[in-house]
């Protein structure tokens, strides 16, 4: 409470003035429409359509955020009950509907093209669209991401690859400098649309340079957004909406997760991009999570549950910004909170999210937030030691039981 | 009659830079008819792996003319940007192009609006010659709301892009691989115009410089990279930092040219003769032999790693404007004092403008927070209780 009347006294005192603590408080985007209803697509350029989309089939939009089944939820008017695939084969879909939607998108990696990409993200589209669209590039991260975002710089939608997100650092510069800052620094003049997209995380004993979580070391980069997908359904949307975004966007994906099978709507959709979802409504605690780690999360709820706990699992989805507007409702529901991540411990996202949480609801908070990460070590490649380094369900539960004592 | 109406584009080309002021009135010597000029390039030029162009290039009265106003604009607005930073109006990093005009001029001379040029940090002059105006640029400068960048950007990021100047980068070398990007663009909506990428002495020994150019060649991009050589990446000689100096070889595969970059008019073949080419077959490199007579920035005095002696003697012996003087003296294209007057109403401009940047406002304090993101991103910011606290992220 005290916080909102804080931001309420400074809004009055300060009319004109945008001040940073509104910032903090919160950016999501919201349709205009509400929550409440079920369906409603907020489409990551900031147009908010209403029930009725020119684009869309009418009446058959599904974009409701919750991870049950889709069908569970949709309109009463009976959509077909959609089609099964894998979760990179939902990638593949999404990038295709873009790619066929818009003619400036293209696809820029190494073996995206004739090899069909590393994880088959790319398979098929570079017969498909040929060689001018779907781009094999030499292993030079640094030029070919620098190349993506000049020609993002005249209008094209590059959707650039790494093959691995730990190889994006040697792109470090570009993505930090100029992705996210010629916005900026050109006041306005160019926008760069560009997504940025691949496989990170802690994998199946790749060794420590495979192993990276690269989120921590963009998530301050201003001007960058990041997301991270976690299921088929929201890898599909999240491209779709990421590829739709002015914004550069990094789209975070998991080794792990690229085979995870999921029954997804027909219909076409696209997620919003600053929103988290509620992977399962409960009353005790808050525990918030994103990528790989929310399987250990379920996989910890379901023992949980056993025990008569009754936790709220979100998956924050958007990593910057964060969706404070349903992780405060959470909060304020449960005044527990535990964050479950992959990335190291020091100034991973569970940090800046912990700092977000205490920033503006300290006063709904009736225990210390819990930060679960890995450890802050290189990943060993013994699986015994690889195990201990990230977070497992049993510590999960434990320390839920602690938290809510 | 073909060459009035070249005369009368070309000076229609370099229009903005006069765009607040009247037209050159026409000088009795060189009437309408205007006759072409042929001139010799100082030296010719060095090809690797290419035929090099002819040395003799045709230019008109008024064409020169232009360049030489044009030049002592340039030439005019560093030194006093250089006083202005003295006086501590302009802070931070501020690099200055005099001494280099020559390239900026002619490269313009010889593409069009539609073409792409990107650069480095020593971006004022790239600016101008684009079309950008003196007080857009003082005023970006001295960090004022209306800069080219609406003060947030600084020296180093100078952008306009309506006449296809992608900047103004600060990281050495990165902007050649976004150079290629420009140029992959343009290949790819097919639009028939090629992208200049500038890069110095310093930059031609960064890794992504060779990894964008092997793209480049691979997929037959419309790039030109341009390497402005003026022999010192801040102190350090190019002898001392580079094992092969000759930049134009440096691409191997793909051809190069070596220009004098202190002659206007061989820039000017060069670059239209690299735009033919890259057209054509893709990449080429073209080292612009060229000198500053700043240091590499205001912090830097510029004499510690060069003697005195070689600065002046640079000036007294290449300086582009003072060759055109002789040019147009020789070919009696106009009196000496009439380019002295036109030295006089430059100064004067100049001077305008930067009473008049001087005059502009500080950027409001919400401009802290626009533009980070595009403006598609239309968020709705809302407080811990949507009811009370509510914003719209620019």
């Amino acid at each position: 409470m005290a916080a909102a009347l804080q931001t309420a006294a400074l809004l009055s005192a300060s009319s004109n003035l945008i001040d940073p603590q509104r910032f903090r408080v919160g950016l999501s985007a919201r349709s205009l429409i509400g929550r409440r209803g079920s369906i409603f697509v907020v489409r990551s350029d900031g147009r908010t359509s209403g029930f009725f989309n020119a684009k869309s089939r009418s009446g058959n939009l599904i974009t409701n955020a919750v991870a049950t089944k889709a069908d569970a939820s949709t309109s009463s008017t009976a959509s077909k009950p959609g089609h099964e695939l894998l979760l990179f084969e939902a990638l593949r879909e999404g990038l295709e509907e873009e790619m066929d939607r818009d003619p400036h998108v293209c696809v820029m990696g190494e073996d995206v093209g004739h090899y069909g990409g590393s994880y088959k993200v790319t398979k098929g589209l570079a017969t498909k669209y040929g060689d001018l669209r779907v781009l094999d590039t030499p292993i030079a991260e640094n030029s070919f991401t620098g190349m993506g975002i000049g020609a993002a710089m005249t209008g094209l939608r590059p959707v650039v690859e790494g093959m691995n997100m730990g190889f994006l650092l040697l792109a470090f510069n570009q993505i930090s400098n100029n992705c996210g800052m010629l916005h900026y620094t050109s006041g306005g003049q160019f926008k760069i649309p560009i997504v940025i997209r691949g496989p990170g995380g802690v994998g199946r004993q790749l060794g420590a340079e495979h192993s990276q979580r690269l989120e921590s070391y963009f998530q301050s980069i201003p001007g960058l957004q990041m997301v991270a997908c976690s299921t088929a359904y929201n890898a599909k949307g999240l491209m779709k909406a990421a590829i739709r975004s002015e914004n550069p966007v990094v789209l975070f994906e998991h080794v792990l997760l690229y085979n995870l099978k999921e029954r997804i709507p027909d219909e076409e959709y696209v997620l919003c991009l600053e929103e988290a979802e509620m992977v399962r409504p409960g009353e005790h605690i808050t525990i918030l999570t994103y990528s790989r780690m929310r399987y250990h999360v379920m996989q910890a709820v379901k023992t949980l549950v056993n025990k008569g706990y009754d936790p709220e699992v979100i998956d924050i989805r958007s990593l910057k910004p964060f969706d404070l507007y349903t992780i405060g409702n959470s909060v304020k529901k449960t005044h527990r909170v535990l964050i479950v991540e992959e990335c190291m411990r020091t100034g991973g996202i569970g940090s800046s999210l912990r700092a977000a949480i205490i920033d503006n609801f300290w006063d709904y908070l009736d225990a210390p937030i819990m930060c679960l990460s890995s450890q802050d070590v290189p990943t060993p490649y013994a699986g015994t030691l690889e195990e201990w380094t990230v977070v497992q369900p049993a510590q999960i539960v434990a320390a839920v039981e602690q938290l809510c004592q | 009659m073909a060459a009035a109406a070249a005369a009368r584009r070309l000076s229609a080309a370099s229009l903005p830079l006069r765009h607040h002021h009247l037209l050159l009135r026409p000088f009795a010597s060189s009437a309408s008819g205007q006759p072409p000029i042929a001139v010799e390039t100082s030296v010719p030029f060095t090809g690797h792996k290419i035929e090099p162009p002819s040395r003799l290039v045709d230019t008109t009265p008024s064409e020169l003319l232009s360049f030489f106003r044009d030049m002592s604009m340039m030439r005019r607005m560093e030194i006093a940007a250089d006083s202005l930073y003295k006086s501590k109006l302009i802070r931070g990093f501020c690099h200055l192009y005099d001494g280099q005009e020559a390239v900026a001029i002619g490269l313009e001379a010889a593409i069009t609006k539609k073409d792409a040029i990107i650069t480095a940090y020593r971006d004022h002059c790239i600016f101008l010659a684009r079309g950008g105006s003196l007080v857009e640029s003082y005023a970006e400068l001295m960090g004022r709301r209306s800069g080219c960048s609406k003060g947030k950007g600084g020296s180093m990021h100078f952008y306009k892009k309506d006449s296809g100047f992608f900047g103004g980068h600060g990281i050495v070398g990165a902007q050649v691989p976004l150079g290629c990007g420009l140029a992959f663009a343009q290949k790819y909506t097919k639009e028939g115009t090629v992208s200049f990428a500038l890069y110095g002495d310093g930059a031609a020994n960064q890794g992504q410089l060779f990894e964008a150019l092997n793209i480049s060649a691979l997929w037959d991009l419309p790039v030109i990279l341009v390497c402005e050589n003026n022999h010192y990446g801040m102190g350090t000689a190019e002898w001392r930092a580079a094992k092969s100096p000759a930049y134009y070889k440096r691409g191997d595969y793909v051809p190069g040219l070596k220009v004098d970059g202190m002659d206007v008019l061989a820039v000017k073949q060069a670059c239209k003769f690299a735009k033919e080419y890259a057209l054509q077959n893709g990449p080429i490199i073209l080292e612009m032999d060229t000198y500053r007579y700043h240091g590499h920035s205001m912090s830097d005095p510029g004499s510690t790693y060069r003697t005195r002696d070689e600065i002046t003697g640079v000036r007294q012996e290449r300086d582009p404007i003072e060759r055109i003087r002789k040019l147009i003296l020789s070919n009696e294209v106009a009196t000496a004092s009439e380019l002295k007057d036109i030295e006089k109403e430059v100064r004067k401009e100049v001077d305008d403008a930067i009473a008049q940047a001087k005059e502009s406002p500080m950027p409001d304090p919400s401009e802290l927070f626009t533009n980070v993101y595009a403006k598609g991103l239309g968020a709705e910011v809302f407080g811990a209780d949507r009811k009370e606290v509510k914003a719209v992220l620019p």
